[in-house]
């Protein structure tokens, strides 16, 4: 991390974090939503790695794997989960999903 | 991993290789008799339970640290597994009539009870983190596994999208802390945060990680602000399926909010306490008053799912002071196990009357069941008593330990607003009552044996331990966190 700054690190994951929730509370097709939600995630490995080389310590690298596991383990069952409903109902937009209101 | 590492967390493991096993066994076994995966399911669940309560006496740490089991462990494991074993009971028939007998539904269960062990045994953040998304993933594929109708569909949907959105949100207070503290280690965040990157920079990181973390943990357990999601996916899962959510899920996002707050925030500089103060309060209002104006019973019973993490919530606001810490972890699980044995009662019964694709389970579907089936309506008369909190039910007692508490933390306020808001609860438990007992209709109702075995089960533990509550407090009082 020779030259560059720890907060320019800890600055960009932030605004990587902040336009993934952007994304997924204003965007309405699932699968950007999913998307966006992968960009959160990814801003926390940053800062993993970050804080990770500034300690140097391990433990944060080895948190980044475990993430990067259970991740895909989220978008075998999401994209499943999103074939089974374009299947049905043609399509995967959120405002269709209406069904369930009180 | 050495041996003894292993042997401290044997249940689990033991879960986890069977929960594999069984998927495999399954292949085998013919469509009309999956009675044998459940059973097989259920020796699983027994064995793992077993074992549990042999570790009752010998807390043991694990994992260099990473892994803890005490008190605090045993008592929700074994919460947890018997609810694995009534949530098998009242599926089989369900699953049975409409058409979803598949054998990786008891495997995904399997699996999400694991991933709630695995949170009380956490000692460590990355340990929370797994453990929530093992507990997760199973459950968004449980609530839409009858996938031929649209509302279980979009509930599952609606619960994978936010409750990924809850992890991201988990794994950033997560990030913060470590960068905070340079380990993640529950009890080594305390020793460590004074000495973290530099007293300016180390305090503002560990707010938002606590910030982060609890807001995470809070859209898991659906308190207000974060609690929008779960009428929806609480209406549209299969009913079975929503009755063990609203235990196994519950617990263990309370389960992970102890851990953290009981070890790693009680240093002065980590205070959450008027957040969680104020978070209580709301939650229960909303909760409460929103019950109200509900016509279907999956929705009303979401809305005082809500309402009841805001009473749970109400014992943890203390956590910082060191006198009532024992009583609040006390009568945190105290409350879960008398809501555990309520909320199972209750879900068995809409299990049974459930149609598919969101029919049979309005408030008019239960009207005349007391002359139809009184049995069964007087059970279900003891659920809404005791949810309400009526004196000679589990559910008085659950309420008087945490308002206790309360009163102990010197928040008589919060005391007083649970105690004005149960009031209001009372207007739509007991029309349920009413509905039963004296408005005339035919309900349909599908009788099963294991589901009406879990109700009156249910209904008999929560009178008869309504007698004995000093000894099940006593219990919970032994399940005090490990710390060191």
């Amino acid at each position: 991390m020779s030259g560059i700054p720890l907060v320019y690190y800890l600055g960009l994951a932030v605004i990587l974090f902040s336009l993934g929730a952007a994304g997924v509370l204003i965007r309405k097709n699932a699968l950007v939503v999913f998307m966006s939600l992968e960009l959160m995630f990814n801003s926390a490995n940053l800062l993993f790695i970050t804080f990770s080389n500034y300690y140097k310590a391990l433990d944060g690298q080895i948190l980044v794997i475990f993430v990067l596991a259970t991740a895909a383990a989220e978008v075998a069952v999401g994209l499943a989960l999103m074939v089974a409903i374009f299947r049905s109902k043609g399509s995967i937009d959120l405002d269709q999903m209406n069904k369930l209101k009180g | 991993m050495i041996l003894s590492d292993a042997l401290a967390i044997l249940p689990l493991i033991l879960l986890i290789v069977w929960a594999m096993i069984v998927l495999l066994i399954d292949l085998w076994i013919p469509k009309g008799r999956k009675g044998i995966t459940a059973l097989l399911t259920v020796i699983g669940l027994a064995v793992a339970l077993v074992l549990t309560v042999m570790q009752a006496n010998s807390p043991t740490s694990a994992f260099s640290g990473m892994i803890k089991v005490d008190g605090f462990s045993v008592f929700l494991n074994i919460l947890y597994l018997a609810s694995g074993i009534a949530g098998v009971a009242i599926s089989f028939d369900y699953l049975n009539r409409m058409d979803l007998q598949h054998g990786e539904y008891y495997v995904l269960m399997l699996f999400s009870i694991a991933g709630a062990m695995l949170i009380s045994y956490a000692a460590d953040l990355i340990i929370i983190f797994l453990g929530i998304e093992l507990l997760s993933i199973p459950l968004y594929v449980l609530a839409g596994i009858a996938r031929s109708q649209g509302s279980s569909e979009e509930s599952s949907l609606k619960y994978f999208l936010l409750g990924t959105f809850a992890s991201a949100f988990i794994l950033f207070g997560i990030a913060w802390l470590y960068g905070a503290g340079g380990t993640t280690n529950l009890a080594g965040l305390v020793t460590a945060i004074p000495d973290g990157l530099n007293s300016a920079g180390a305090l503002p990181m560990l707010l938002a990680g606590a910030g982060f973390l609890v807001a995470g943990i809070g859209f898991k357990v659906a308190v207000v602000p974060f609690h929008a999601w779960m009428p929806d996916v609480y209406q549209g899962a299969p009913a079975p399926v929503t009755g063990f959510m609203s235990v196994v899920a519950k617990a263990a996002g309370f389960a992970a909010l102890m851990r953290v707050l009981f070890i790693a925030l009680t240093t002065e500089t980590g205070d959450v306490t008027p957040v969680l103060a104020a978070i209580a309060l709301l939650t229960m209002i909303v909760g409460n008053v929103v019950a109200i104006a509900q016509s279907n019973l999956k929705r009303m019973l979401a809305y005082s799912s809500i309402a009841n993490a805001g009473y749970l919530l109400m014992a943890l606001v203390p956590y910082s002071n060191p006198a009532v810490q024992a009583d609040s972890v006390a009568s945190a699980l105290f409350y879960l196990a008398a809501y555990a044995l309520t909320s199972f009662g209750a879900w068995a019964v809409i299990t049974m009357m459930e149609k598919g694709e969101i029919q049979g389970s309005e408030f008019s579907d239960i009207a005349g069941l007391g002359k139809k089936n009184p049995l069964l309506a007087a059970a279900l008369s003891v659920m809404m008593l005791s949810f309400t909190g009526v004196p000679l039910t589990l559910g008085f007692w659950g309420k008087f330990y945490l308002f206790r508490t309360a009163i102990e933390g010197g928040f008589i306020w919060l005391a007083v607003a649970g105690l004005l808001t149960t009031l209001v609860s009372a207007y739509y438990y007991l029309r349920v009552v009413v509905m039963m007992f004296f408005r005339d209709g035919d309900p349909d109702l599908k009788y099963s044996f294991w589901a009406s075995t879990v109700v009156f089960f249910g209904a008999l533990g929560l009178v008869v331990l309504a007698f004995f509550p000093d000894m099940m407090f006593g219990l919970a009082t032994k399940a005090v966190l490990l710390l060191k």
